[in-house]
């Protein structure tokens, strides 16, 4: 059985991988009874050769798909190996996997075969037995197939840390161009299912302690970019239409990386978009930990990010009557405004301006990044000369002094601020 | 206050009685290294310290009410990092936080606190990077066997973890730099060492291995190199994350080399 399963695990990890999310945070499994394992670590085990968190065992059940979603490996019509794991085949390689230490948890997904509930219902077998028979309280993450049943989604819940339903093309005219079987409907209906019973689980759980737990790590989703000609405006306007509409923990953007000679989709050996991933990335960060608006980052006058520098810098520049900010009296909220000034810096100076004020050398060992903040700020014996205030000389030196990481090495890493 | 040379036993109940004495015989250590290092012979500007459990455990409960639980465990830290530096200031924060009618422990602005949370972190970061990357190995007795060597000593920080998420296994996790291992039989953890001319190894675990244990950890690295995007190939980035010194205790990368 060796062999077969070796080459089995390849070609559904194979599959998968475009799933960027691998994280297994979120939920506070406690390990009971003596069982196996437990969840909240959140720990990445190893990363990638391209730098991606690895924490979970993430695998299609199978690349079998009777769809023909353009974007997809696994399409109906692309000339690939197929193979299906056994829902047993799953669960030993999780169980294995897991007692090593080689990962917190599985993230299970699967092509679509025969139906929508055939597949969901075998994705579910594989939890259930993890959670019964093998008293596992690691991490897993499901994939909800769209148009799935109720009842089915639901049992998914009680099994799964994590459900999600990826959008995929974040535009709806988008979809309709590369997946045009699929429609956007049998994706909002399981979400808005899951967003109610989420409600009605932690409504219970304030009353009954002892309510089962119902998918505590909450529901993510996940949209490609630059697949089709959206703009930054199009996809932050769509997440933050999730995270408010349907409580999405988070949602996941994955730049296209081209794998059809379908004319409908960017040529094969372009390049993948990594830097406006980045930024992506970066902005949801402002809506989630700094308290920015969409409509902040991008709009009408601003539809597209700028690739050379970040968000909050790039919303500093085009918003310079909203400082400086007084490092010494400001509120936190205005002084995570500042570039320079990440979430831990900014409670670091709350912290430490109650001893006395503070000025710029100590900014500097608290991690401010000065170069950048020097800008925005006045504190203890320093304000800067603003002989000339405009924001396009600003943006000039910051490029100068501080080179942007990100665009000299293609890093993709989140290069927060 | 008179300034000498301190000495002491180099543990941590011997730092804490080291703290005691500083206010207990009003003197304040120029130099604090571990009492091995001390020269024969009795100067006047010195003080050795022999640790004592009760001056020990009422400095835990003083700075434990100063500074909090959090507040102790990060001189705690502190002093695992095992770095020359760490013992002195351990006991310079630890008598500005009883000299401090405040609770200063949030004084990022003090060059002695930012030190001090520069130590934590790196600490804190080995200490992660030990939950992620201890691989075990099943062994044909059914007990599960990593092999260590972190930068710092984290094995005391590491140990709920593991028994809290392998409480149903045997597992034993070795420090081969510090030469001293946590087993837990399956109820409780126990600090284990074994004589100084022997070691594990990863070379010598292989032939009590289990018959499955090289399918999985085969799967393993095919696992992780199919999941690679060769797009998006990084090799910088995946350095900074899973530094070289790591390689030669993960399946994925160069497991059993010496590099
Ligand atoms: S349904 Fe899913 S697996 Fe099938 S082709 Fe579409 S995206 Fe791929």
């Amino acid at each position: 059985m060796g062999e077969r399963i070796k080459e089995k695990l390849e070609i559904l990890a194979d599959a998968a991988k475009y799933d960027v999310s691998c994280s297994s945070s979120g939920s506070n499994r406690k390990n009971k009874e003596k069982g196996l394992g437990n969840t909240g670590a959140g720990i990445c085990h190893t990363y990638t050769e391209d730098g991606r968190c690895v924490s979970l065992l993430k695998i299609l059940l199978t690349n079998h798909c009777i769809y023909d979603c353009a974007y997809c490996v696994s399409r109906k019509s692309n000339d690939i190996k197929r193979a299906a794991f056994t829902v047993q085949e799953v669960v030993d390689l999780t169980i294995n996997f897991y007692r090593r230490n080689y990962i917190e948890g599985l993230f299970l997904s699967s092509g679509i075969f025969k139906n929508a509930d055939f597949t969901m219902e075998r994705l579910v077998q594989v939890a259930k037995k993890l959670r019964q028979e093998h008293n596992f309280n690691g991490y897993i993450h499901l994939k909800t197939i769209p148009a799935a049943s109720p009842e089915l989604i639901h049992e998914a819940g009680l099994y799964a840390d994590r459900l999600s339903i990826n959008l995929e093309i974040p535009t709806d005219s988008g979809l309709k161009l590369l997946a045009p079987e699929k429609n956007r409907g049998d994706m909002i209906q399981p979400m808005t299912y899951l967003k109610d019973q989420l409600v009605k689980t932690k409504e219970e759980k304030k009353i009954f302690k002892s309510t089962p737990h119902f998918a505590p790590a909450g529901q993510s989703t996940q949209m490609i970019i630059g697949a089709t000609g959206e703009t930054d405006k199009q996809i932050i306007t769509a997440a933050n239409y999730f995270y408010q509409k349907f409580n999405m923990k988070r949602v996941y953007y994955s730049g296209y990386v081209p794998i059809s000679y379908d004319k409908r989709l960017p040529a094969i050996g372009t390049e993948v978009p990594t830097a406006r991933e980045n930024r992506l990335y970066q902005s949801d960060w402002l809506m989630r930990f700094y308290g920015f608006q969409a409509n902040e980052i991008v709009n009408d006058a601003h539809p597209l990010l700028d690739l050379d520098i970040d968000p909050k810098l790039s919303w500093a520049l085009r918003n310079m009557d909203r400082f400086p900010i007084d490092i010494n009296k400001d509120d936190y909220q205005l002084i995570l405004r500042v570039p320079g000034i990440g979430v831990g810096s900014a409670q670091k100076i709350i912290a430490a301006r109650r001893f006395g004020p503070l000025n710029l050398d100590h900014l500097k060992k608290i991690g401010v990044a000065v170069n950048r903040a020097k800008y925005f700020i006045v504190c203890k014996g320093f304000m800067q000369i603003y002989a000339d205030k405009r924001s396009d000389i600003i943006k000039s030196y910051i490029l100068n002094t501080s080179k942007s990481k990100y665009l000299s090495t293609g890093n993709q890493q989140l290069q927060l601020f | 206050m008179q300034h000498v040379d301190m000495y002491y036993d180099g543990t941590w109940s011997g730092l804490l009685t080291t703290i005691f004495e500083i206010f207990e015989y009003k003197v304040f250590p120029i130099t604090l290294r571990n009492s091995k290092e001390r020269q024969q012979g009795m100067f006047q500007t010195e003080h050795e310290v022999l640790t004592q459990q009760g001056k020990a455990d009422r400095v835990m409960n003083g700075l434990i009410a100063k500074v909090g639980k959090k507040g102790y465990a990060e001189l705690w830290h502190t002093y695992l990092s095992e770095l020359p530096e760490a013992p002195l200031l351990v006991v310079r924060v630890a008598s500005y936080y009883f000299n401090d009618a405040r609770n200063v422990r949030s004084n990022f602005a003090h060059d002695h606190i930012l030190q001090l949370k520069k130590i934590i972190k790196s600490v804190s970061r080995e200490r992660h990077r030990m939950k992620a990357f201890t691989r075990f190995q099943l062994l044909a007795d059914g007990m599960y066997v990593a092999v260590i060597e972190p930068d710092f000593n984290v094995l005391p920080l590491i140990q709920k973890h593991f028994q809290d998420r392998y409480a149903d296994q045997r597992w034993l996790i070795f420090d081969v730099k510090r030469h001293y291992g946590l087993f837990y039989d399956g109820h409780v953890t126990s600090e284990v060492t074994i004589d100084h001319t022997s070691t594990i190894a990863n070379a010598t675990l292989v032939d009590l291995h289990d018959q499955q244990e090289e399918l999985y950890a085969d799967l393993w690295k095919r696992y992780f190199k199919s999941v690679n995007i060769k797009e998006r190939r990084n090799m910088k980035l995946h350095l900074q994350h899973v530094p070289r010194r790591y390689w030669k205790y993960l399946h994925e990368k160069s497991f059993g080399m010496e590099i």
